[in-house]
């Protein structure tokens, strides 16, 4: 029963990397229809950013690296926009090869310059202890993670709720044409949401490094995951996403536990599967309209 | 001739391979309203698209106010002063009324938030809708809201894909007296897409009838009473 319970933080944070990955994705896929195959490797830059300024933070690297993370992985989420994936918008097939191929550039580009092999981020002392509760433990660095993933999600929930930047973000998502004629640059917007976006995918990153060895493919074991997160969740749907990346990391969780992780896998799949066919539009949909 | 706020010339646009409009001319002078009429599929809808870049002219030149805008994004077209209301009551379904204006306000060139309450003295029964999401509003009150949303803009001319097709008839004359009031008393120029005759007469200065992507007839409003016109509206 204890190691049972022991599944609990282990799914929730799981679920809480989810989260952070999926939000950028569920918004890029949202507003722009991109499916950016890339996705996962601005989470493998947020990881290698916090290994990097080990050098510079020593053992507090991690907490140093969240907001640097950030802008390192915005940065790289905005270059690829900018260059690339915006002269191949409504042309979802060919971004999606094209994302695929940066996603196997930037993988061996990480392979160049850091090496193949795994590397590890010392996590600081504070992180590294475990709090006992009613026989479970629970890790720090668990404890971290999901409060990392609240803290993001009531910031983007106050972005999108309470700023000019934000609502403007969500006019273009529910309607990116009628945007255009209020006289939205929806262009900029685009640039902003694919910062923040690929931004969020940095922190999840900084965070992955608590839990396990940082490798140039790191990004590739989240970003399937990922994408069934924003399917099941609805388009662009904070609530969507939150709910769906929580369900998912605690069914892959709870499923290695009774099986193994290749089996889990085969569940989640399974069950997302069967999810979709009931609700094909998955759990809240962008662009409802009661009349039309 | 010089004072027309908005000037088109040999306008042409296609969807992909297939061409719809075939070298539109017309010009709105500041202040007039025209309609734009023809069958269904002639190329109304098309020929404001073009006009306000949402899909960008294969060939021709759009003047406004005696600038070329052909070049510029929609929504420079808009800060300009060109507010469009597309066909189908389009907001922002999930946003709320309030946000559906403010939005648009913010996206402005004035900012001033005096334009939202003009745009509710419009349309005085969106006040009461303030909190309510867009989606979830009467088709009609859609339309108001989407008409309400150009005003917020500061159009110096308000450009209609036809404003009162499938809304309920009792909002339908709201719709009309609205624009007549904006255009008679606020001295608003409107180039208006409409399929209805006696709504054309009431409200027109002028008019064009496109057919087969070419304007096939223009005129002043007493001229709409030709058996000519209505030979080319005649489903």
């Amino acid at each position: 029963m204890t190691s049972l319970l022991n599944q609990l933080p282990i799914g929730l944070s799981i679920g809480a990397v989810l989260l952070l990955t999926a939000l950028g994705l569920t918004f890029t896929f949202g507003q722009m229809g991109v499916v950016n195959m890339a996705h996962g490797e601005f989470l493998m830059a947020g990881a290698y950013t916090a290994y990097l300024l080990q050098d510079w933070a020593g053992a507090q690297a991690v907490p140093v690296a969240l907001p640097v993370a950030f802008l390192v992985a915005g940065a790289l989420g905005w270059v690829l926009e900018r260059t690339a994936i915006r002269h191949f918008y409504g042309r979802p097939l060919d971004t999606l090869l094209l994302t695929w191929g940066v996603s196997l550039i930037l993988q061996q580009a990480a392979r160049d310059l850091f090496g193949a092999p795994n590397v590890q981020v010392v996590a600081p002392s504070w992180l590294t202890g475990r709090v006992g509760l009613s026989g479970a433990t629970l890790p720090h660095a668990r404890l971290f993670i999901m409060a990392l993933a609240v803290a993001c999600v009531v910031g983007i929930w106050a972005y999108l709720g309470r700023s000019r930047q934000g609502r403007r973000m969500r006019a273009v998502m529910q309607n990116r044409e009628l945007a255009a004629v209020s006289g939205v640059a929806t262009g900029r917007v685009d640039q902003l949401t694919f910062f923040i976006g690929s931004g969020l995918a940095g922190v999840a990153g900084v965070a992955l490094t608590l839990v396990g060895p940082v490798g140039p493919s790191i990004g590739t074991y989240y970003i399937v995951d990922a994408f069934l997160v924003v399917v099941a969740g609805g388009l662009g749907q904070l609530r969507g996403a939150v709910i769906a990346a929580l369900a998912l990391g605690m069914l892959n969780s709870f499923a290695e536990f009774w099986t193994d992780a290749s089996l889990a896998k085969v569940v989640v799949f399974a069950v997302v599967v069967a999810f979709l066919q009931v609700r094909p539009q998955g759990l809240f949909v962008l662009r409802s309209r009661a009349l039309t | 001739m010089s004072g027309s706020l908005l000037e088109v010339r040999g306008l042409e646009a296609a969807y992909g391979r297939a061409r719809v409009l075939f070298g539109v001319d017309l010009e709105v002078g500041a202040g007039g309203l025209m309609c734009v009429m023809g069958r269904n599929g002639v190329g109304k809808t098309t020929l404001l698209n073009a006009v306000m870049g949402v899909l960008p002219p294969t060939a021709g030149t759009v003047l406004f106010d005696g600038e070329d805008v052909t070049g510029l994004p929609t929504h420079e077209r808009v800060r300009r002063g060109m507010g469009y209301v597309p066909q189908g009551h389009e907001t922002f379904p999930q946003l709320t009324v309030a946000e559906n204006l403010q939005v648009t306000l913010e996206a402005s060139r004035h900012r001033d938030r005096g334009a939202i309450d003009e745009a509710l003295a419009v349309f005085p029964r969106l006040t009461e809708l303030l909190n309510r999401r867009a989606g979830f509003l009467s088709g009609g009150q859609q339309q108001q809201l989407a008409i309400a949303r150009a005003l917020v803009t500061r159009p110096r001319m308000l450009i209609l894909d036809e404003p009162t097709e499938g809304i309920q008839p009792s909002i339908v004359a709201e719709i009309e007296t609205a624009i007549e009031r904006l255009h008679r008393e606020d001295g608003l120029a409107v180039l208006l897409v409409e399929q209805y005759l006696e709504l054309a007469l009431r409200l027109a200065d002028t008019f064009v009838i496109i057919e087969g992507g070419l304007v096939r007839r223009s005129g002043t409003a007493a001229d709409l009473r030709d058996a000519e016109v209505k030979r080319l509206l005649a489903v």
